[in-house]
């Protein structure tokens, strides 16, 4: 029998995970309890649910930075108006993230630490250059997510360490903000190729900045400095767009898989940038 | 375990292991087999159940985690014999076929509505789209919730 422990605070937790070695924490469990059930996961002596520590659950703004707990589940923010009104590349995402049920349950710290390469949050969290707390038993130290994930499902979070945090600097030199995901359906729909993108866009509509990042189509979620200096300067249309897109292809190593074959996916990480050209830009 | 929480409107004490999933506890120890249990990994809703109000995957729960809280079932929805406005509407659009969907997606659709009073279909068909039923194709479910929307406004049952 595994042992399922729900501590109410860090000081619980800590306690917890010092005494029990070998404990594996989790949030929504919408991954975990999955891979433990079909076995790509061991079963671990002890369980550890995060989802009542208070201080994981909340959302705060200091000054710039936007501080997401690990634990606020998807639901709660898309709710939150400090999220909703500086975060739109991420909430857009997180509106088309599972279905309201995994919502309801899944987290953003569950999403960031599982580090699936198809994880609807990477791509935004990405170009947000998002930095995340973590905690362990000796201290905290704050480590770029881009340094924190290492290829499908590996982390850089070490024995007893927690993700705590999410941290946002407030994207301010950016206007448009887009997220698009391509798979077989809609709802419930585990990406095949999805596009985060900021872009500050002149009134005469010639991209002045970009930040672009791309999920599935590698190990890990894919940003290319290359491809978004060759924006800048562009009119913001599909003609415009047309020669980064074509350039897309050469930077992602997709590969082939139930969802989609590595061709498909390559050519659709090029279109979604014709995509992003054909929105209706004018929306937040 | 001795797991005390809210079943259904009545308080229930019970020696559970902690880590059974909250799918099992209710069909096999509670005997509530109105929840059911298709893919066993969050992809269909048929295991849906409210537990605090809000709609969840008790497939993807342990027994743990619903200490002090508060679970209704589909066998919950009903009030002195009579069914709750959502069963109605599908009862009276035929938004059942097979029903073994059924469960999850009333209490979706309930869950759906208390948060949303007047839902458009495209809001309904987001709403129950972690729901699925290889049956029906969905048009008459769609219907269904929306007439139930139109009772509840009327003052019906809730």
């Amino acid at each position: 029998m595994t042992n399922v422990l729900i501590p109410e605070s860090m000081e619980e937790l800590r306690q917890i995970l010092e005494t029990h070695p070998g404990a594996r924490v989790y949030a929504g469990g919408t991954d975990l309890l999955v891979k433990m059930r079909s076995g790509v996961e061991a079963v671990p002596p002890c369980l550890v649910c995060l989802e009542r520590i208070a201080e994981l659950g909340a959302v705060s703004e200091r000054g710039e930075v936007v501080r997401i707990g690990a634990c606020v589940t998807h639901t709660r923010l898309l709710a939150d108006p400090v999220a909703t009104e500086q975060l739109p590349v991420l909430v857009r995402a997180v509106r088309v993230l599972g279905s309201r049920l995994i919502r309801n349950m899944g987290t953003i710290g569950g999403n960031v630490c599982t580090a699936s390469p198809a994880g609807d949050t990477l791509p935004p969290l990405y170009v947000l250059d998002a930095e995340l707390e973590l905690r362990g038993g000796t201290g905290s130290r704050i480590v770029a997510l881009k340094d924190f994930i290492r290829g499908p499902g590996q982390t850089v979070l070490g024995e007893n360490e927690i993700l705590a945090a999410v941290r946002i600097r407030k994207p301010r030199m950016f206007n448009l903000f887009h997220y698009e995901k391509v798979g077989q359906r809609k709802g419930l729909c585990c990406s095949a190729v999805s596009l985060a993108a900021m872009l500050r866009v002149s009134s005469g509509g010639v991209v002045e900045d970009a930040a672009l990042a791309w999920g599935s189509v590698g190990p890990t979620v894919v940003r290319s400095r290359e491809i978004e200096r060759m924006l800048i300067g562009k009119e913001l249309t599909a003609e415009g767009m047309r020669e980064a897109a074509a350039e897309v292809g050469k930077i992602v190593s997709p590969i082939s898989d139930v969802r989609a074959d590595a061709a498909y996916r390559r050519a659709v990480a090029g279109n979604l940038l014709l995509r992003l050209a054909a929105r209706d830009g004018s929306s937040p | 375990m001795k797991l005390r929480f809210v079943l259904n409107g009545e308080s229930v004490e019970i020696e559970v292991r902690p880590d059974r999933r909250v799918v099992d506890l209710l069909r096999e120890d509670c005997g509530l087999t109105g929840t059911k249990e298709c893919c066993g990994s969050g992809e269909c809703g048929g295991c849906t159940i409210l537990v605090d109000g809000d709609c969840r995957l008790s497939c993807l729960m342990l027994a743990a985690q619903l200490h002090g809280r508060e679970v209704v079932t589909i066998e919950g929805l009903s009030r002195d014999g009579r069914l709750h406005a959502v069963q109605e509407a599908f009862m009276e659009h035929g938004a059942v076929q097979c029903g073994f969907c059924t469960p999850g997606m009333v209490l979706a659709a309930v869950s759906l509505l208390a948060r949303q009073p007047h839902p458009s279909r495209e809001q309904i068909r987001e709403g129950l789209s972690g729901n699925i039923c290889r049956c029906t194709g969905y048009v008459k479910i769609v219907d269904a919730v929306e007439a139930a929307a139109r009772k509840l406004a009327n003052g019906e049952r809730r």
